[in-house]
């Protein structure tokens, strides 16, 4: 029998590690994305990119007029906009990554079934994983781009290491996006959503965006910087005060156990899910 | 002699204490066009989703193209195209955009698909609608873009489930002659459905399926004639009468089936019975000569109607 090259193409995975579950392909996926973008709307976009700037522009200038000055964390004071700025940026990395990879996903998942037509196909399950949360993160990146373009020239980025928080956005919103992917997974109907958001309120407003954690009891603080948005607001105000230590590896390191977890489970997830 | 491309032997899938196949055995040929026939939930659709390398069987065995689906996933899957019942067409995408995508999906080149774009939009009957978002598209129109996206990758076997069910009689009928073409062009196709004529129409051989068993296997043709008679009378005497009538029809044809709307005659000429049954002075409400279909035959094997 002749092949055709779809077959060819397969066969040259076959005995792959892995080959069942990754074709090597993600970047198909991506590209999926980028095709069904230029015919969405921009609102999403849009709105991911002006919401930290509002909240910075309201509680920074707002309320930072009544707040002055603040002390860090690291004895070093800053004005209250150049604190709650990192903090911003990465709840809105998360914000963006947990929107993606649930209501999205969930969407495709289980309404339009596109994962069922991917998966009909030599694609495997982490080439979908792995292709719809390069996605979160491309939008994430682009964010995080805007966002920095914005608080830098007001002076709210007082070192240079500050430029790594744009790649640490990208790392954060991976870790979200992957475990979001993973438990949307879980998820048989919209309502269920909404779970995700009585996590996330929470998370937001006690994870020291907006004041330092010194504000409670010892256990309580040490039971919230275990959270991972207090993980990621820890890392980028890290980066963005210069206030640099091996302390920030572990941030990251944090991520990085995150992101393995929650690619692991989705992978699981959506092979068995397809595969029954 | 031809070659088997897909060897079923002792098939089982179960979901918990579901048997949803039952031990099945089957084969198809090369550029064959093999049937399923079976009510929902025969177990049709798990037999072709373990075909398809989307799903795990319990226990059997099962070799497609020579390689076993549940090892050689992603290989299989880039020999087939999959026509599933539930439509999975990309909504936020054009017409031609979801021809491409999923071509790329396999791996292929934007060039190799873009060369084969136009011809896929002629078949599929949908060269004014090619940058249509899909959501736009009738129930027929989607149904034949699904054949066309899936011919994108050249398959070598065309799995179909219940390609027609939900379309009205036209896009039906245009459904099956572009199923035809495929048939003509040597393509291997694997249907499940359950319309008799359209198993009729497509298939070259298949099996009759009901509760996850295999109940017969054979052309249409040889499963009406080993089943049931040539011809069917239809009568009906009304819903209070028929079982009453049932007795005294039953010595003038080969074989009776009461129905609860109606009374099936089975007999070699069956204009003949419908005089006799006048002749002796009974009057049925209506009548219908025809010939038997694959209706009768599932019938005859299960007792049951195929569409309930």
């Amino acid at each position: 029998m002749l092949l055709s090259a779809a077959v060819a193409i397969a066969e040259r995975r076959s005995g792959r590690l892995g080959d069942k579950y990754y074709a090597g392909r993600s970047h198909i996926v991506l590209e999926r994305s980028l095709i069904a973008f230029k015919s969405s709307t921009w609102v999403v976009i849009v709105t991911g990119f002006v919401e930290p700037v509002l909240y910075l522009l309201s509680f920074g200038y707002g309320v930072g007029k009544f707040i002055g000055s603040i002390d860090s964390g690291t004895g070093r004071m800053v004005s209250y906009a150049a604190f709650i700025a990192p903090g911003l940026l990465a709840t809105s990395a998360m914000n963006g990554a947990i929107y993606d990879s649930t209501w999205n996903v969930f969407f495709k998942l289980r309404e339009s079934r596109l994962y069922h037509a991917m998966l009909a196909t030599s694609l495997g399950p982490l080439d979908v994983a792995l292709g719809e949360i390069a996605w979160a993160l491309l939008r994430g990146l682009i964010y995080a781009i805007g966002f920095m373009a914005v608080v830098a020239p007001l002076g709210l980025i007082p070192s240079w290491w500050g430029i790594l928080a744009i790649p640490a956005a990208v790392l954060i919103a991976f870790g979200f996006a992957s475990i979001g992917m993973a438990i949307t997974s879980y998820f048989t109907s919209f309502q269920q959503m909404s779970l995700v958001n009585i996590v996330l309120l929470p998370m937001f407003l006690f994870s020291g965006s907006f004041y330092p954690l010194t504000v409670f009891p010892g256990w309580v603080q040490g039971m919230i910087k275990a959270l991972p948005l207090s993980q990621a607001i820890q890392l980028v105000r890290g980066l963005t005060l210069g206030a640099i230590n091996v302390g920030l590896l572990s941030h990251v390191l944090y991520f990085l156990v995150m992101i393995a977890c929650g690619l692991f489970i989705t992978t699981r997830r959506l092979d068995a899910l397809f595969m029954r | 002699m031809s070659e088997n491309l897909i060897e079923v032997k002792g098939l089982t899938k179960k979901y918990g204490d579901f048997v949803a196949v039952n031990g099945i055995d089957f084969h198809v040929r090369k550029s064959e066009s093999f049937g399923f026939l079976g009510p929902n939930g025969a177990g049709k659709s798990t037999t072709m989703r373990i075909l398809a390398a989307t799903s795990r069987r319990t226990s059997g065995q099962v070799s497609v193209l020579g390689k076993d689906p549940e090892i050689y996933g992603p290989q299989i899957r880039a020999h087939l195209g999959v026509v599933p019942q539930e439509g999975n067409l990309d909504v936020q995408l054009t017409v031609t955009e979801n021809l491409y995508i999923y071509g790329r999906y396999f791996g292929l080149s934007s060039k190799f698909i873009r060369s084969k774009i136009d011809d896929l939009l002629e078949f599929a009957q949908l060269v004014d609608k090619r940058d249509v978002k899909v959501e736009a598209l009738s129930g027929g129109m989607k149904r034949r873009l699904i054949i066309a996206r899936s011919l994108v990758s050249e398959p070598d076997i065309l799995i179909l489930d219940e390609p027609t069910t939900g379309l009205d009689p036209q896009a039906r009928h245009i459904l099956w002659d572009r199923l035809f073409r495929l048939k003509e062009d040597g393509m291997t196709l694997l249907i499940t459905t359950h319309y008799m004529d359209e198993a009729e129409q497509l298939c070259d051989r298949l099996i009759v399926m009901d509760k996850g068993s295999i109940m017969s296997e054979g052309s249409p043709a040889d499963l009406i004639k080993k089943y049931s008679t040539k011809e069917v009378l239809e009568v009906r005497f009304g819903s209070n009468r028929n079982a009453d009538m049932a007795p005294t029809l039953q010595n003038l044809c080969d074989r009776i089936e009461v129905l609860p709307d109606r009374i099936l005659l089975y007999a070699e000429d069956a204009e003949a019975v419908l005089e006799d049954i006048i002749g002796a002075g009974h009057h049925p409400n209506t009548s219908l000569v025809r010939r038997s279909s694959l209706e009768d035959v599932f019938l005859r094997l299960t007792g049951r109607s195929l569409i309930e």
